[in-house]
């Protein structure tokens, strides 16, 4: 039997604004519990939502930026269900006037050609607050700092159809919302969420019962879970059983997914418009505005990366794809001048620094200026790419700036080349038998036969001679002695 | 002291011959005396009220004091006061003490005056008789036997048995102005927006709107002058420009075109009423202002469309108070589900429970269209009628109430019988038009309204009417036997 | 439209407002007489009317990116039934 997989994303992501959607609360990341939730965002009586001018504008950029229409007018709904973490037993969303219509990502496949993948909206709406499950003598705990963040909700249509295709989706997501500065990115804060909706049918067959698999926070996730999914259907129809269209569960940590229990009951959210907010009118001239000033997206960046900087198509998706990591790389390739090198140690030793810190790149302890001064010295000849990287290593320590630390450290390469020519020249003298050997040797071996004498030379030198120039000096003085 | 206007109560305070304090105290004096007969009050705040009171001397004294400076008011006890219980007539908020004010709280101090109280009212603003309230019903101070209409029973009670000048009121159907009728006072609902909801706990949020309650439209004018003004903390709330309502009172209305609506004079207006009505606008005819019999035929669909509207709106509106962050908690609760379903059980009165019952069975699926769109495409209807109606008049005028004050219990427990009290308020709501009511007669000894319907943002016109009416008639000067 | 006891079961579900045994007979009935005056709306021709949400058919005003909004956990914490180490306590979520 041959399968086909069918996917659709919605995702979740938090708008880079100062404040809430409907409140003047702080949406930074990380402050104690409910120090951000102000009288509105814990739904006290008679406290009312006044729209985020900035929410508006970040979501039409959303819009402008996948090619979709903008909802001349649009308006909010409210959303009923009772949980905790909703403090007013409503979420105000956007359900038959969204402000995004229609519009499209496209994305790149493994063999190089390109898929596009069709949005059919993205609505504005708030933030849920936290349920933390740690036991609070069988009590939960609530935390609406969150609550009130502005979320747009980007929903595809069912165009993937492998858990690789809906990676790469959401990734261009990311790389197109990052390049816009619509939001951090950072996807361990929560910063983007996906819901993956998922079915599997034989091929020709009609769409088979989706299951909606909730709040997956990171790409490989994702994809586990996905993989997962596609998987258990198919093991379910091919017992002879069939899928239950329900909400999952899925944990990263442990890759088990289950069925969640509180979204069993059939739920009727009541849907109609916010009485308290009213519709959003939008005129040409504002829209106009929002598309003249619209940052470079991925798809262009990408494009110049390869000429300005001479990159590969590849490093130019690696670097450019992400907006941060862009604007890390261009500022260290500008300061030091080398972009071929730039390029190697942002998409190189950086990020696997990061990587394996499970770090952003906005919070890399190397700053761009101090990676710049790094490679500058690189350039320079002052230090070997191997020393380089034991002073990367202290910088991120926190032990200071590159040169204080080459000084400090006496990793200073000596491309002095008096002082290596004195070495050169001591080393030939109390080397004869070498020197010897060196001269009757066929042509072809003689290279190999340097190593010896470079050893010796950078012994004397304890390691800081400039190798390149050790290497140039010492053969020009061999060869004088054919 | 506490039969003079809030006009007078001004004069005399700037002219010295009684002080702020001494004011202040015969009103709190005059509630501690009578209200456990009426029950206007959930909370009185004698000792903040003093301390206020003494400030405002200070600032008469000075000569720095801001326009109602010093004058007594209580507020409905829907409206948020910093640091003062604010129940909403509910046990799910008996324990509530908001630390933040409503929008017209406010204005109301910056403009100096003193907070009496918080007033009595059906629970949630949902009644139209008092008797919801979890504090127990108002007792009409002209027949205590009788209802003092709702849901601003207590404003309206407290305002006509001279417990205080002048009150503030919410309307969403009628809740200013047919318990003004009922107590035979002066009672006017805004154009929508005209005053902020911020702070003024939500029943149906597109048809809310606070407004003045007073025994005369002059002092009407000046609350409504402290009340109304955008405030940026509520969308709905309007940059309208707010004119000096008293500043247009005496105008004449010679010339005026005054609209009768036909459908307000149908067989369910009792004609002891109907004549109290007929007589008032004989004088304003009098007066030179010219009758023209209009027609608003969606009028009878304007009580259904409400009771999809409202209810709708309430049970959204409602579902924050699940005994989470603030309010009534049921006991021991054994899950998360038992404490929301038990909470809000508990808590919640029975007309309240229906109408959140109702109100999340007109959204539900399979039913949102037949109802709740239904009844948004009527609102247009209704609206659309005063719209070709104020194209020939200036004014619409006619009964606030089909009937005077019933006794406790009399709507017995068809909620229906209660929800026709509001048959010709409940249409301003709905089109977001201000309305007013204003005392035009009686029938066996109990006051009946006289209701102006105007143009949008027109309060202006109406206190100007209303005021000319009581230049030329006395039947706000009349007082319940307490008074005296 | 009618509705009977199990609707209303369904709609305290919805409502989270649990209905007792002993009143359920009087609100179904009590309901039931609010609904048969909202069926007078379906006498109403409303082809072609656009529904009216809002009284004044105005537009949302926007709000300035600026915090305006302070810690004040301190004062609204105490108005809670519940609450440890700043979190509002409720009986346990189970997804």
């Amino acid at each position: 039997m041959t399968w086909e997989t069918v996917i659709g994303l919605e995702v979740h992501t938090q708008l880079a604004t100062q404040t809430k959607i409907f409140s003047g609360a702080s949406t930074e990341f990380g402050a104690e519990p409910n120090t951000q939730a102000c009288a509105i965002d814990l739904a006290m009586p008679g406290t009312l939502p006044v729209l985020n001018e900035e929410a508006l504008r970040m979501a039409v950029m959303f819009g402008l930026a996948i090619d979709a229409d903008i909802g001349k007018i649009s308006a909010f709904e409210r959303k009923n269900y009772f949980y905790p973490d909703l403090p007013k037993g409503y979420q105000t969303t956007q359900l038959e006037k969204p402000i995004v219509l229609g519009g499209h990502v496209d994305i790149e496949l493994a063999d190089g050609s390109t898929k596009t993948i069709r949005i059919h909206h993205a609505h504005l709406e708030e933030d849920a607050g936290k349920s933390l499950h740690e036991d609070f003598h069988g009590m939960s705990g609530i935390d609406l700092n969150r609550a009130g963040t502005p979320l747009i909700e980007i929903v595809s249509e069912p165009d993937m159809s492998n858990a690789d295709e809906a990676v790469a989706f959401a990734k261009k997501l990311h790389a197109i919302v990052t390049s816009l500065e619509i939001c951090d990115g950072i996807m361990a804060h929560g910063s983007m969420r996906f819901d993956v909706n998922v079915s599997v049918r034989q091929l020709g067959d009609e769409l088979g019962t989706r299951t909606e698999t909730k709040n997956l926070n990171s790409f490989r996730f994702m994809e586990k879970a996905i993989k997962k999914e596609v998987e258990r259907q198919i093991d379910l129809i091919e017992d002879g059983g069939s899928v239950r269209q329900e909400t999952r569960l899925y944990d990263g940590d442990t890759d088990i997914a289950r069925s969640m229990r509180s979204k069993e009951e059939a739920n009727d959210y009541r849907y109609f418009p916010c009485p308290d907010l009213l519709p959003i009118e939008i005129d040409q001239a504002y829209i106009d505005a929002i598309k003249a000033s619209l940052p470079e997206l991925p798809e262009a960046r990408h494009q110049r990366f390869m000429e300005q900087y001479q990159l590969s198509s590849y490093d130019a998706g690696v670097l450019g794809d992400d907006a941060a990591t862009a604007q890390y790389f261009e500022t260290t390739a500008d300061q030091c001048d080398d972009a071929k090198l730039a390029a190697n140690w942002v998409s190189g030793e950086l990020a696997a620094k990061l990587n394996s810190e499970d770090m952003p790149i906005q919070q890399s302890p190397v700053s761009a200026e101090q990676l710049a001064a790094l490679i500058t010295r690189i350039s320079d000849k002052t230090i070997s790419n191997k020393m380089a990287r034991e002073v990367f290593d202290a910088i991120w320590q926190g032990e200071g700036e590159p040169d204080a630390i080459i000084e400090a450290r006496g990793l200073k390469q000596v491309s002095n080349s008096g002082a290596i020519e004195v070495m050169v020249d001591e080393v030939i003298a109390n080397s004869a038998k070498q020197v010897d050997n060196y001269r009757n040797a066929d042509v072809a071996k003689r290279p190999k036969m340097l190593g010896y004498f470079v050893g010796q030379i950078m012994t004397a030198s304890k390691g800081q001679a400039n190798p390149q120039q050790v290497n140039k000096i010492l053969l020009s003085k061999l060869n004088a002695l054919l | 002291m506490h039969t003079k206007t809030l006009a007078e109560l001004k004069t005399g305070l700037t002219n010295g011959e009684f002080s702020s304090v001494e004011l202040t105290q015969h009103f709190l004096d005059r509630i501690k005396n009578l209200d456990s007969k009426y029950n206007c009050f959930i909370s009185v705040t004698e000792e903040a009220a003093l301390a206020q009171a003494r400030q405002c001397d200070e600032h008469l004294a000075a000569g720095d004091a801001p326009v109602l400076c010093g004058l007594p008011i209580a507020h409905k006890d829907i409206f948020c006061t910093e640091g003062i219980r604010t129940s909403c007539g509910s046990r799910m908020l008996d324990n509530f003490v908001p630390p933040y004010n409503a929008g017209v709280v406010d204005k109301i101090a910056k403009a100096g005056m003193v907070v009496l109280g918080k007033t009595n009212m059906d629970e949630f603003a949902m009644g139209s008789s008092n008797e919801t309230s979890y504090y127990g019903p108002v007792k009409n101070p002209w027949h205590t036997d009788c209802v003092p209409g709702g849901s601003s029973g207590g404003s309206a009670a407290a305002v006509a048995a001279c417990l205080s000048p002048v009150a503030t009121a919410t309307d969403t159907g009628g809740s200013i102005r047919q318990p003004a009728a009922l107590c035979g006072i002066t009672g006017l609902k805004p154009t929508y927006g005209r005053v902020s909801r911020w702070g003024m706990i939500a029943f149906a949020s597109s048809l809310d709107q606070g407004g003045p309650m007073a025994r005369t439209a002059e002092d009407a004018a000046m609350l409504l002058n402290v009340m109304a003004g955008l405030d940026s903390r509520d969308s709905t709330s309007t940059e309208h420009e707010v004119p000096d309502y008293t500043a247009t009172l005496n105008q004449g209305i010679a010339g005026l075109t005054i609209g009768i609506p036909t459908e307000y004079f149908d067989e369910g207006l009792n004609p002891a009423t109907e004549q109290a009505v007929r007589n008032a606008l004989s004088e304003l005819e009098k007066q030179g202002a010219r009758l023209k019999e209009i027609t608003l035929p969606h009028s009878h669909l304007s009580v259904p469309a409400y009771y999809v509207i409202a209810p709708a709106e309430a049970s959204a509106n409602l579902s924050r108070f699940d005994g989470a962050r603030y309010g009534y908690r049921c006991k021991d609760p054994v899950d998360l589900h038992d404490m929301y379903m038990r909470s809000r059980a508990e808590a919640f009165g029975d007309e309240v429970k229906r109408r959140i019952l109702v109100g999340a069975y007109c959204l539900s699926a399979g039913y949102y269209d037949a109802y709740y769109n239904k009844a948004m495409q009527v609102r247009r209807l209704i609206k659309n009628d005063f719209e070709s109606a104020f194209s020939e008049v200036d004014v619409i005028a006619g009964p606030t109430c089909p009937n005077p004050a019933f006794e406790f219990g009399a709507k017995g427990d068809n909620p229906v019988a209660m929800y026709l009290e509001d048959i010709y308020t409940i249409a301003a709501n709905l089109a977001g038009l201000p309305a007013m009511s204003l005392p035009c007669g009686f029938v066996d000894q109990k006051p009946v309204g006289l209701q102006l319907i105007g143009q949008y943002f027109d309060e202006a016109r109406m206190l100007n009417i209303s005021h000319r009416y009581q230049l030329a008639t006395d039947w706000h000067c009349q007082s319940p036997s307490d008074v005296s | 439209m009618s509705i009977d006891r199990t609707d209303i079961e369904k709609l305290g579900e919805l409502a989270r407002i649990a209905v007792t045994e002993e009143n359920i007979e009087a609100t179904t009935r009590s309901i039931n007489e609010v609904l048969a005056l909202v069926d007078q709306l379906q006498s109403a021709n409303t082809a072609n009317v656009k529904p009216l949400a809002n009284p004044l058919d105005a537009t949302q005003r926007l709000r300035h990116d600026q915090i305006s909004e302070s810690n004040h956990r301190d004062d609204f914490q105490p108005l809670a039934p519940a609450t440890e180490n700043g979190l509002y306590l409720v009986p346990k979520v189970i997804d």
